[in-house]
Parts: structure tokens; sequence; C-alpha cells
């Protein structure tokens, strides 16, 4: 069980499992929304994706727990397409979205 | 916030309901009245047991219970723990297993992880993207060894009403106790039968604060987690807050009364502030189940807006309004509940109105709404291409 009310969030050591495989294809650009507080990432992610060509994908780096949930409901509303999550080995999280328009 | 929040319009019910005209009065004559120990056998200490006997009547009345399933306590909260931990304790030879929804209030999920942490097993049940359990989903995670089940009759914090009749069949055909977290619904709307645990929370119904209220369905098997207490059937420890629970009763059978005839147009409004946020405000996420929802709540999201700024500038324009996002709370994490229905975290306000919200209210909040929300994007974006974090920004706020 985990909810807002224990756990440490992207620092935590349970969040991190084995470094996945890729996923996807790699990144046409990499943010680095590290140490960021949302909605930052998401701010940065919506500024930027106009800079990587339709079907495209652009990371997102972001330790701030609260990404996981919005980047991926970003997209929803945004139509974009979520790829997929990674775990990155110094903590936080790579989330990889294609630019679908 | 230094400065306290002008004379506004005061639209957080889901936190706490401005306190009935009725409490008062109920409040400070029992104060006067019945002050002795309702414990005692002389004739003062009688006099207090009836008024405090009349007051459980009341209240069972209105809840539809019967007054010796009705107990009160020192909170809502309190009574959550009560039943949680007192229905695991109840049936632990039967098992430790104990089913919740993931969207439950806090005090539902605390208790469960202190279950868990004395050797207990949980199982969270997930929601759909209006916050909504699936009763099948709820259903298929009860098993042989599960001693207790808790479903909300509704969200606190995106007003979604839960499927707690399909809950309780199911339950019943397992033969598992159903515990409903009421704190929402009580005085607003009816909860459906079926449970076995029932808790509220006074101060929510206009009452004060200070009591709540643990419904023991006749026949389901309780034990207290707590040290031995003769006080209210054995249930609840410490001398009975007597003014605070007449003032309790006296103002839940007037708010209940009042609400027949004001739960229609709160519904009325909040179906005005689903519809024309989205309209007025681009960018905005309304959360939660259109139709099955409780007449006074409504949350939305505004993307590329931090919600604590967001709150101290509608403060700022006369609006008491609460969220859900993380930088609002005291950890790091954002509102378990819009995780659990993957909705927009952040720039999060959750709008609960009280009972007599004004529309004169309600009209001055869409005007302006979208003017904060467009200033406080023109900060974030700003702060963003200086490089200064928008926390710098928001010190600097005056």
């Amino acid at each position: 069980m985990r909810f807002r009310g224990r756990g440490k969030g992207a620092t935590s050591p349970e969040a991190a499992p084995p470094p996945a495989e890729p996923a996807g294809p790699p990144p046409a650009l990499a943010i680095d929304a590290l140490g960021r507080k949302c909605p930052i990432p998401i701010i940065m992610l919506a500024e930027r994706i106009r800079e990587v060509p339709v079907g495209q994908i652009i990371a997102v780096l972001a330790d701030d727990a609260a990404a996981r949930t919005d980047v991926p409901a970003w997209c929803r509303m945004k139509s974009q397409e979520f790829v997929w999550e990674e775990t990155l080995p110094q903590g936080g999280w790579g989330f990889h979205i294609r630019r679908m328009y | 916030m230094a400065e306290p929040s002008i004379p506004g319009a005061y639209f957080d019910a889901a936190s706490t309901e401005p306190p009935h005209p009725a409490a008062r009065s109920a409040l400070l004559e029992t104060m006067d009245a019945a002050w002795a120990d309702p414990a005692r056998l002389y004739g003062t200490a009688r006099g207090t047991r009836v008024v405090l006997d009349r007051a459980r009547e009341r209240v069972a009345a209105v809840l539809g219970v019967r007054a010796d399933e009705l107990s009160f306590t020192t909170s809502g909260t309190q009574a959550v723990h009560l039943a949680v931990l007192g229905g695991l304790r109840a049936r632990r030879r039967v098992g430790r297993h104990l089913v919740v929804s993931a969207v439950e209030h806090s005090s539902v999920l605390h208790a469960a992880e202190l279950h868990e942490r004395d050797g207990g097993e949980v199982t969270a049940v997930g929601v759909d993207r209006t916050g909504r359990v699936d009763p099948e989903e709820f259903a298929a995670a009860l098993r042989p060894d599960t001693a207790l089940a808790c479903l909300q009759s509704a969200n606190h914090e995106v007003g979604t009403i839960q499927p707690v009749a399909e809950a309780a069949e199911s339950c019943r055909a397992a033969g598992v106790p159903l515990f409903v977290d009421a704190a929402q619904s009580l005085g607003r709307a009816d909860v459906p039968g079926g449970w076995s645990f029932l808790a509220g929370s006074a101060h929510k119904w206009g009452g004060p604060a200070g009591v709540g209220v643990l419904a023991v369905r006749k026949g389901t098997r309780w034990r207290s987690p707590l040290p031995d207490d003769e006080r209210e059937r054995r249930r609840v420890p410490g001398f009975e807050n007597v003014p605070g629970i007449v003032a309790a009763a006296a103002a839940l059978e007037a708010y209940r009364a009042d609400m027949a005839a004001d739960a229609p147009r709160l519904t009325a409004l909040v179906d005005r502030i689903r519809a024309e946020v989205p309209r007025r405000v681009p960018d905005v996420e309304v959360a939660g189940d259109p139709v099955r929802r409780l007449p006074h709540l409504v949350t939305f999201s505004c993307l590329y807006v931090e919600g604590e700024a967001l709150l101290t500038e509608l403060d700022r324009l006369g609006f008491a309004v609460s969220s859900g996002s993380s930088c609002t709370a005291d950890t790091l994490r954002p509102s378990h509940v819009l995780e659990a229905m993957g909705v927009i975290t952040h720039g999060n306000v959750r709008v609960s109105l009280p009972r007599g919200a004004r529309t004169a209210d309600v009209d001055r909040f869409l005007a302006e709404l979208p003017g904060a929300v467009a200033r406080l994007r023109g900060t974030a974006m700003s702060t963003l291409e200086t490089g200064n974090t928008l926390e710098t920004g928001r010190r600097s706020r005056p």
C-alpha cells in the first residue's frame, strides 16, 4: 500500500526496480526537469514538444512523484502518445512521449 | 497565509460546514443544563443521561439506525479508526486480510497501514477515471480470510458516489462485514443499507467539531482496539461530550431538513461550474463523475499552474477553496485520489458549496477564475524563462 501519507516519492528505494529494457525508440530530445516540482516538468514538456518532429519521441526526466500521474494525464488531455516510463538509476523517472501532431 | 481571508465566499464545505444556527443554541443550552456525569446515579446525572439518550435517538432516526447501534466518538477520524481496527480485531480468527478502495479517506488508509505494519494484509481496489470503484473488482478482492472491507459512500475530493449497495451485496454473499465511511454524505444524501459499520463526522453537517458517529449493525462482531472503558457501551473511551453531541443532533435534523430544499439547488450550481470552467479557462480538466456525485462538490485541475499559488490567488480574491495538489499537502506526494484516477494532480481546485451558498458568489467565482489562472500561467512561464524556480517566484509574491 502506498499513498501520500507516507513515502518520500522519487527518492524512495521501493520505487527503484532493476532498469528495464527500453520499451521504445530512443528520444530525439531529452528535457532535464530533475529537481523541479510539478507543474514545471509539464510546462517544459508543453513548451518543447514542438522541437521534435511529428512521430518522434521526446523524453522528460523528472523526480517529482506527481509527474508519474501528470505526464500520462497531460498526454491523454493533449492527444499525445505516452510511450513508456523508465526508472532512472540516479532516482526519478524518464517519461517518453511521441509527438502526434 | 498571514492575512485572514477577506469576508467572501466560503467554498470548502467538504473540509467543514459552517456551524448551523441550530447547533449554537443547543450547545449553549446543554452546557448549562447537562454537564453532570451521565454515568452516575444522582438526579443531575440522570438528567444528563436522558439528554444524551435523547440526542442519540434523534441522530439514529435521521441516519436510519437503531439508537443502541449508535455511539458518539470524539471525531470522525476516531470513528473510522474504531470501525476499521475494531472490525478487524473481532475477526482475527477468520483472517487478517483487509480490502479498501484506493480512494478512501486518509484516516481509513492510515488505519490500513497500521494493520499492515502489525502483520496484516491489505488489498487496495483501484478506481476508474471518474474515481469510481468497479463493484465486480471489489467483489473479486474478497477472500475466505478477508476480515473486513471498506468503501466510502462518496469520495471526499472529487464527489463521485461509490457503488455501496453492490459492494454490500457481495460482502453479504461472502460473509464479510462492510465498513462505509459516510463522512461526506451524512445529512446530505441517504446512504444505502447493507453495511456493518458506518462512520461520520458532525462538523461536516454543521455540528461542532469533536463529535463523530460510529454505528455498528446489530449482530456484527466488534472488539475495541483500545484499553477497556465503560463509556458509550464500551465502544468509545472517555467522558461523553454531551453539549457537543446535543448540538450535533440539532444540527443534523436542521441540516437534513434544509438539504431537502437546498441540495437540488447546489447540484444545479455545481453543474454550472462543471460546464462553465472548461468553457472559460483553457486547458482545464474537470474530475469526477458528472452525474453519480455529491450535490455540492466539484474538482478541477488547471494545467501549468501550481495548486498552492492558485489557492492563494483565489483567497486574495475572496474565495475559500481547497486543493489536492501535492504542494498544498504537508507531504511531497500529490493527492492519492487524483493519482489513483490518473488525472492531472497539479493546479487542482476543489469547490464544495455549503448550505445556502449564493448564486452571486458562484457567478463571481466563474468571472474571476479565468483571470487568476491566466496571471499565474504568465508568472510560471516567465520564471521558467528567467531560470528562477516557481517556488522562489511564489515566495517573493506580496
